[in-house]
């Protein structure tokens, strides 16, 4: 079978990671930076941003030009929405995300901070922590990235003062406790000149840590982290009918992806909502059999019984079911300019399904600058909050912490159609008798 | 039981797995969808991410094709094939026929009919009723496709907004529009060019021949090869030669550049493209240096 490797010892994998943080503080150009330095950008495309940059009047190459590349963005100098790019080393691939800085953008910050498994978060050492900072560095930390770097950056501009680079890092790991985050590592460094992301800096000698690249490179890659149950949510249902075919007569495909866990031939299967029981007959990719799927495979599974499962039901293992609720406790994070009303009702998605929801009580908001919670009767864009949600069905999940894909949740306004919030399941509530 | 699993996916795989799972949420989202399928190299892949995804079993849209009028003929023969292979519906709509209606309005008689396919993109939407269109689209290959969604909201008059994009959390794709309005899915949009090779030939994938190295008549033009057609003849005072050369993508005639190589397997193709120092549509594509954001306009008004 062709899937399934052991992780070679010199092979760390893919690592998507995003630079974040306030204004200006560096984020495209370290993007820039980095690949200029690996010598990852291609010469026309060097050339491209060499040409726009002189027509700009600059007197130097704007690596920033790499990411931003929409008309508004070069026009104003920001970022506006997330640039993907890739480069790879010898040992890993890596898929990069520059999101903006902007208050106002910050959705497309948390677009980009959904999927990342590292966050580069910047601070401009001549400013220091910044509420965008703290905004970004939370949401981060709320949807789990499991690695957050603190890039102290312009230190170039601090004339590489040891002591400059030390007052931010108390200053950000006195926020950070507060808000219960752990793990952060510190690296000083100057994007424009190259200073410590793959060369070090002659003049940051008082650094003995990594470079930033020695640190990506060395990252574990996510998901060898912790165990998981096994869990399927259908995205479709195959039965297809062909009148040359008699073997396909009976065929149920069950289609979706491993989002968590493992599954082999024989095991047996519960399926929710109706809680029908039965054993894995044929694990299929394109109608190719294999004996087991682990985490993040796309498959098909047939099942010994014929069950009515469609669209949106959920196959897990018998002893290890995730609660069926219809009330939820979640973090939100509200996305959209027309501000979250609790007399309104939204669509919301939990991994393939959707289901009527009402947000029953804003238990709180949090100020980014006070660092405290607040009372609050609505929720404005950017805001982030802790609230109950109650549903018109049942949904089948489990708590973020636990797991990324069943743990989390988007709200869609049904007049737009538009993505209106991002939530991450706190608890599971009771419950209620069906 | 839970396991703590130390396996991991291999990169292609991943890549493969999360391109499935976007198929078949645009399927199981979207009452009406269509794969855009050309016969280049991207579209392949998709094609048989597709089959990978629906297998067995019919495929659960039809395969739709924009076609200038300008396109290889062995592309074109190989596009009908495949299709044919794989018993799925192709439906082919020309940039001619938007001519002929009056909708497409060539500047000069000479001009690239490339821009204007998005006319007859949105006017094929709009007869079959296609809520989403799949598109080989990737973000590696040009500064705007970098910021766009793996499901891009278009309006009701095919615009891409790229100032104000719906939020894309996670994988919880969101393909949800009212009639009229569609979604353009991108599964392979965080693969690289490498990847797709790389795919290709893991999967023993069949190309049009026009990939590969093969002798043809071009003039240097702009540091680029152009080749002479019947539709591109070289103008007067251009020299033209016999090179060996080959595509890197395949596209309008009028506005797609082969370039120099000698690469005639798919193992040479991946060394050259390992090594190569310029970028796929920096080193083959005529129309993109007009301007700045030229794809960023084009997909404002409704382009792939
Ligand atoms: N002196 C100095 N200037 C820097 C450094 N890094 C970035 N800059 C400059 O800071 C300005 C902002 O840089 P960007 O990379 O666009 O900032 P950003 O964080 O991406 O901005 P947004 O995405 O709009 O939030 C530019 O003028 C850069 O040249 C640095 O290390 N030293
Ligand atoms: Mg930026």
């Amino acid at each position: 079978m062709s899937s399934l490797h052991e992780f070679p010892a010199t092979d760390h994998g893919l690592l998507r990671f995003l630079t974040c943080g306030s204004v200006d503080d560096g984020k495209s150009t370290l993007i820039g930076r980095l690949l200029y330095d690996t010598k990852t950008i291609l010469a026309d495309t060097l050339h491209a941003i060499a040409a726009t940059s002189q027509r700009r009047g600059l007197s130097e190459l704007d690596l920033s030009l790499l990411t931003d590349g929409l008309q508004a963005e070069r026009e104003q100098g920001i970022t506006i929405d997330v640039a993907y790019r890739y480069f790879s080393t010898g040992t890993r691939k890596y898929i990069i995300a520059d999101a903006p800085g902007h208050e106002q953008y910050t959705r497309n910050m948390v677009t980009a901070a959904s999927t990342a498994h590292l966050a580069i978060i910047l601070v401009d050492a001549r400013r220091g922590v910044q509420t965008q900072t703290r905004r970004h560095s939370y949401l981060a930390h709320l949807v789990g990235i499991p690695h957050l770097v603190v890039a102290i950056n312009k230190m170039d501009l601090v004339d590489y003062d040891q002591a400059v680079f030390e007052r931010i890092r108390g200053e950000y790991l006195d926020f950070a406790a507060r808000l219960g985050i752990k793990d952060v590592r510190f690296i000083p460094l100057s994007a424009l000149h190259g200073d410590n992301l793959v060369e070090r800096g002659e003049r940051l000698d008082w650094y003995t840590g990594p470079t930033l690249l020695e640190l990506l490179e060395t990252t574990p890659a996510a998901h060898t982290e912790r165990p998981e149950s096994f869990r399927f949510p259908v995205q479709y249902v195959r039965r297809p009918r062909d009148a040359a075919n008699p073997e396909l007569h009976d065929y149920r495909g069950y289609m979706g992806r491993v989002e968590s866990g493992e599954i082999a031939v024989g095991d047996p299967v519960l399926a929710l909502p109706s809680g029908r029981t039965s054993r894995v007959r044929d694990i299929q990719i394109g109608g190719v059999s294999q004996s087991s799927a682990m985490h993040e495979q796309s498959v098909s599974l047939l099942l010994e019984d014929a069950l009515d499962i469609s669209r949106g039901d959920l196959l897990v293992r018998p002893d290890e079911a995730p609660p069926t609720v219809r009330e939820l406790e979640a973090h939100v994070c509200w996305l959209a300019e027309t501000p979250l009303s609790p007399a309104c009702t939204y669509v919301l998605r939990h991994t393939t399904r959707e289901v009527r929801a009402r947000v029953r009580r804003i238990t709180h908001r949090l100020d980014l600058n006070r660092l405290e919670h607040e009372p609050a009767v609505q929720l404005d864009m950017n805001d982030i909050a802790r609230v109950s949600l109650t549903l018109a069905q049942p949904i089948f999940p489990d708590p973020y912490t636990l797991n990324r894909a069943t743990g989390a949740f988007i709200l869609i306004d049904e007049s737009t159609n538009d993505t209106v919030g991002a939530g991450m399941i706190i608890e599971p509530g009771a419950s209620p008798a069906p | 039981m839970s396991t703590l699993d130390t396996r991991t996916l291999s990169h292609l795989d991943w890549l493969e797995a999360d391109a499935i799972h976007i198929l078949r949420e645009v399927v199981g989202q979207c009452a009406n969808p269509a794969l855009l399928f050309s016969g280049g190299k991207d579209s392949v892949c998709l094609l048989r991410l597709a089959e990978k995804a629906f297998r067995p079993g019919a495929l659960p849209c039809p395969l739709l094709h924009i076609d200038t009028g300008h396109n290889y003929p062995e592309v074109i023969a190989f596009r009908d094939r495949r299709a044919a292979e794989l018993d799925a519906r192709l439906i082919v709509r020309s940039v001619e026929d938007s001519m002929a209606r009056g909708s497409v309005v060539l500047r000069h008689p000479n001009e690239s009919r490339n821009r204007h396919q998005s006319v007859t993109l949105l006017e094929a939407i709009a007869e079959f009723g296609f809520d989403a269109c799949i598109g080989g689209a990737r973000r590696d290959e040009e500064k705007a496709r970098a910021k766009e969604r793996i499901m891009s909201f278009r309006d009701a008059f095919g615009q891409w907004d790229p100032k104000n994009q719906r939020p894309e959390l996670w994988s919880l794709y969101n393909a949800r529009v009212h009639p009229g309005e569609n979604i353009r899915a991108f599964p392979i949009s965080d693969w690289t060019e490498l990847d797709v090779w790389h795919y290709i030939q893991r999967e023993g994938l069949e190309l049009p021949s026009i990939y590969f190295a093969h002798r043809r008549p071009v003039v240097h033009a702009n540091g680029l090869l152009r080749p002479v057609t019947p539709l591109t003849p070289a103008q007067p005072g251009e020299t033209v030669e016999e090179l060996r050369v080959r595509f890197r993508t395949v596209g309008d005639i009028t506005c797609t550049a082969p370039v120099a190589s000698e690469a005639d397997t798919l193992d040479a193709i991946l060394a050259e493209t390992a090594l190569t120092t310029l970028s796929e549509r920096g080193a083959t594509r005529l129309d993109d240096h007009a301007s700045e954001s030229s794809m960023e306009d084009r997909k404002k008004a409704g382009y792939f």
